[in-house]
């Protein structure tokens, strides 16, 4: 089959810029196969080198006692004590999602499974962070039904209980919704397996399903803007089969046992292409593929094709020869595929063979290593610490609070959440809901526990403050159960990163996270950006998505209690009524003017430190974020059915997003016994109101809880059924 | 106690369920779908939930045709026990070892949440742990959990009293509320519920924990002799 002359139209429609392609012609010496060109284009666009990214990623603290693995594989591994260690990472799945949601958004629920099982670690938890436009923008509806179907029915069909996440909505994601998912898995921490491939002559097999001509181009698609042609588009996304990935799972795993495995990658954007550059770079060899050998789906596929397929569930693995045997009965049993299509090779060279003829001859490290990289220009949003806030008029607290909770953005998600099956496994301790998911660590005492968060909105005023804040308050989260942070994913999502101030959005997030990660003990183990989230010019909020794993050493150190009638409510850190883009001016007046709020690193560790050394005090708490203490006291009491009354009927004292804080519920002598604790420890605390009736009360202003309660449980069904 | 728990490639808690059995002091063995026999002395099967080959087809259906369903029939025949949860339930109407079918859930929807439920009969080996009219809570978790009967079959479902469970607020759109049924012979329960998600405290409930102790010790005494 001849392949298409390389002509600029053609290499501008791999997404290759003239500068790129001047680099390589330099770096091969001639011009390049139509193949050559499809594998440069997926392992130089965005989505695969992180171009624009890598320079400020490196910033970021990736270390720790605690850390066994940090960025670069597939997943971060981290260790949990008694030999066992947690596998995670978070990935976007944004312009696929877009385009096809079921199956954009599923597969990238498949794909973030595959990282973690490739790691040899079994998925034990998954979380997904979903930002869809504004409620009246004529796709949001059909892309949360879309998304919200692929995530559950992917991962419910696998098998791995989704224990949290966060559902938001905002105009700025109308062209561009974000689906960011996470997970990890549970593995020993001296059976950890990685990519590198190590030994000269080594078979290279694929494993699991065919391949077929989805995904052509994925990566490259992902990696560009949006416009009027997106329906074109559609072909680019993948097909998700969660069957096959769950066989896919035990298959490896069972494969991993058996001992026969040298290295191993998951096939995930630009397939085979980015997997077998990958070990070949790590282990300091080259690979030959041969093609033909290749599983297919469909028929008369070209090198091209079968190179930059996106085709789901699958792997590439280097085998130790002398367990071929006992490696391939494993894929029969589970009626997987498993072909040796290649071997590691003494030189450098990305060598693609197809019925004996050469398609690809590639100096290997110098295609994985040489990608571009930029150093884009940015412009940093002065951080002048007093952004204009306009005044804010008083409100009645109740009115506030309703109108809060009846905007989907506040009101219960149950009707999200109770599509995806959050109990699989029957090690589920806490479901989504309230703050973070806890999971038991099978068969032991200790628990896990699990939050995805940011605030768009301060990220966008005030990058720095806002990717601080993401972090802190990820370990809020985690402290608020009991938790100790352990290590964290970051999903990265922004604009063009060609536009200086997008850039100075990313520049100045990374340094807020990086920041907060070193502050609070929560390294960046793995993660993930995506970039160019815009449609026809217009981008999305900064939207940097922290995904943060905590550990509660035994049972008994969880906190999951309910607030019941009599309990005092206990505000832990200093509320002095930050207001600037708050939730409250978002959602009921319709403004977002003003500052993020100033995120005090050391207070929050002094804070969470102090909830983590009295929890013996502390059988219910949450964190305090957007809402504040109004909407935080208002959830706890909602969910135990219990009224509350706070004392305060200022709109900034209830309101207010002042970072820091805790609202804990206990009964008098625990309270007591806390304000002691706190004043020793020069901890800021002070009573606010109490759990009790069945009413919400706010200074004179009150309202039944069971009508409050219908609007914040009804608003979704309202909405989208 | 011998429990033989099926495994299809699709099953996704079938490790759930070996460990209720096990935590009721059954002795567990796991069954892979090709196998052709159940193991020697096996007193009940377990069919879990998951997607057994993917539910492509129909839930259950292609699971039906499976080797091992055939050995789970001839148990049956010979008056073994067996219990199928959510896709075990499926399964279980699949082979025609209970009848009805399960639809997909009146609001299309996939629904995940605990759930209460009333026991309706207490007649059975897998409810003797309960009183009739006495309410329970397990998790549901499915998309296909709609139960159909036709008015004969349900008819007499009634007058044999084999609805073992019932949604106190029907979540799914199941004929009569059910959530439950038993064999003719009272000897295979069907249902979409899962005890197993509810059988220590950790879970967050535990009321399956029961079940699985009432229902050892119900075969153990129907197998004694009298």
């Amino acid at each position: 089959m001849t392949e298409p002359q390389i002509t600029d139209s053609l290499i501008a429609a791999h997404g290759l810029k003239p500068d790129e392609y001047a680099r390589i012609l330099e770096i091969i010496g001639r011009e390049p196969t139509f193949t050559e060109l499809g594998i440069f284009s997926a392992m130089w666009n965005e989505h695969c080198s992180y171009k624009s990214s890598k320079k400020w990623l490196r910033t970021l603290p990736t270390t720790g006692p605690q850390v066994i693995c940090g960025p670069g594989e597939n997943a971060g591994v981290v260790d949990i004590g008694d030999g066992q260690a947690v596998v995670f990472k978070m990935e976007s799945h944004n312009h696929p999602s877009y385009i096809e949601p079921y199956q954009g958004a599923a597969t990238g629920v498949g794909g973030i499974l595959r990282d973690v099982f490739t790691m040899g670690a079994r998925p034990i938890a998954a979380m997904n962070s979903l930002s869809f436009g504004e409620i009246g923008h004529p796709k949001t509806r059909q892309l949360v039904h879309g998304v919200v179907e692929g995530v559950g029915g992917y991962g419910n069909a696998f098998g791995v209980p989704t224990v949290g996440g966060e559902v938001r909505f905002h105009p700025a994601y109308n062209g561009n919704c974000l689906v960011n998912a996470f997970a990890a898995g549970l593995a020993d921490s001296d059976r950890i397996f990685y990519s590198a491939a190590s030994g000269v002559g080594m078979p290279v097999v694929y494993l699991g399903a065919k391949t077929g001509r989805d995904g052509v181009g994925g990566a490259t698609m992902a990696s560009a803007e949006f416009d009027d042609t997106i329906e074109e588009k559609r072909p680019t996304v993948q097909v998700g089969d969660p069957f096959t990935e769950k066989r896919l799972m035990e298959a490896t795993l069972e494969l991993m046992a058996t001992g026969a495995v040298i290295s191993i990658q998951d096939m995930g954007a630009a397939g085979l292409t980015c997997s077998a550059v990958e070990m070949g770079d790590k282990g300091g060899l080259g690979v030959r593929l041969n093609l033909e050998a290749v599983p297919q789906r469909e028929a008369d596929m070209t090198a091209y094709e079968m190179m930059l397929s996106e085709s789901q569930e699958r792997m590439l693995m280097v085998l130790k020869p002398e367990l071929e045997a006992e490696a391939r009965a494993v894929f029969e049993k589970w009626d997987l595929d498993f072909a040796i299509v290649g071997e590691t090779i003494a030189e450098d060279r990305f060598l693609v063979m197809h019925n004996n003829e050469v398609k690809a001859d590639l100096p290997l490290a110098t295609l994985s290593g040489s990608a571009p990289e930029y150093d884009r220009p940015y412009v940093l949003k002065a951080d002048t610490g007093a952004a204009d806030l306009a005044p804010i008029v008083q409100i009645d607290p109740i009115d506030a609070l309703r109108a809060l909770i009846s905007s989907p953005n506040y009101a219960a998600k149950n009707w999200v959440f109770e599509q995806y099956d959050t109990q699989v496994m029957a090690d589920t301790v806490r479901v989504p809901g309230l703050g973070a998911g806890v999971i038991r660590v099978h068969g032991t005492d200790k628990l896990l526990a699990f939050t995805s968060d940011v605030t768009p909105r301060y990220v966008k005023a005030n990058p720095v403050e806002g990717g601080k804040q993401a972090v802190a308050e990820a370990y809020r989260n985690l402290t608020a159960v009991g938790a100790t942070p352990l290590a964290s994913t970051d999903n990265l999502n922004f604009g063009n990163p060609e536009k200086p101030e997008i850039m100075g959005q990313f520049v100045g997030a990374i340094r807020g996270i990086g920041e907060a990660c070193q502050a609070l003990d929560m390294p960046i183990v793995s993660g993930n950006v995506s970039l160019y989230n815009e449609t026809d010019g217009t981008g999305i909020l900064p939207t940097p998505t922290i995904g943060a794993v905590g550990l509660i050493a035994n049972a008994d150190g969880l906190i999951a209690g309910e607030v019941r009638d009599g309990h005092v409510a206990l505000v832990l850190g200093e509320t002095a009524g930050h207001l600037g883009q708050s939730a409250l001016l978002a959602e009921v007046f319709n403004r977002e003017d003003g500052d993020a709020p100033r995120v005090d690193l050391q207070a929050e560790k002094r804070h969470g430190d102090f909830i983590r050394s009295h929890k013996s005090l502390i059988r219910v708490c949450t964190d305090l974020s957007d809402g504040g203490l109004a909407l935080a006291a208002f959830e706890l009491a909602e969910a135990a059915g219990v009224g509350v009354t706070l004392d305060s009927a200022d709109t900034a004292q209830l309101f207010g997003e002042d970072q820091a804080r805790y609202l804990i519920a206990c009964n008098f002598d625990q309270a007591e016994a806390l304000m002691i604790a706190a004043g020793h420890a020069g901890v800021p605390i002070s009573s606010v109101g109490k759990f009790g009736g069945q009413s919400v009360r706010m200074g004179g202003s009150e309202a039944p809880l069971s009508e409050l309660s219908a609007a914040y449980r009804g608003t979704f069904a309202a909405t989208f059924d | 106690m011998k429990a033989a728990i099926l495994v299809f490639p699709g099953s996704n808690c079938d490790r759930d369920l070996a460990q209720a059995f096990r935590a009721a002091g059954a002795e567990v063995q796991m069954v892979w779908h090709k196998d052709t026999e159940l193991p020697a002395g096996t007193d009940i099967v377990g069919v879990p939930g998951g997607f057994s080959y993917g539910d492509y087809l129909r839930c259950g259906a292609i699971a039906a045709q499976s080797p091992i369903c055939k050995a789970l029939r001839t148990h049956v025949e010979r008056g073994g026990y067996a219990l199928g949860v959510c896709n075990g339930f499926q399964v279980l109407t699949e082979t025609g070892l209970l009848p009805g079918a399960l639809l997909r859930n009146a609001g299309l929807k996939y629904i995940c949440k605990p759930v209460r439920l009333g026991v309706a009969t207490a007649d059975c080996a897998f409810t003797c742990a309960y009183e009739q009219g006495q309410q329970v809570t397990y998790p549901i978790a499915h998309h296909d959990g709609n139960y159909f009967a036709d008015p004969d079959q349900l008819a007499a479902l009634w007058a044999e009293d084999r609805v073992a469970f019932r949604y106190v607020d029907n979540p799914n759109g199941s004929a009569a509320d059910i959530a439950g049924i038993l064999s003719a012979n009272r000897r295979v329960l069907g249902m979409m519920p899962h005890p197993e998600r509810a059988a220590e405290p950790a879970q967050g409930g535990t009321d399956g924990a029961a079940f699985f102790r009432g229902l050892l010790a119900g075969v153990a005494q129907s197998a004694a002799p009298a």
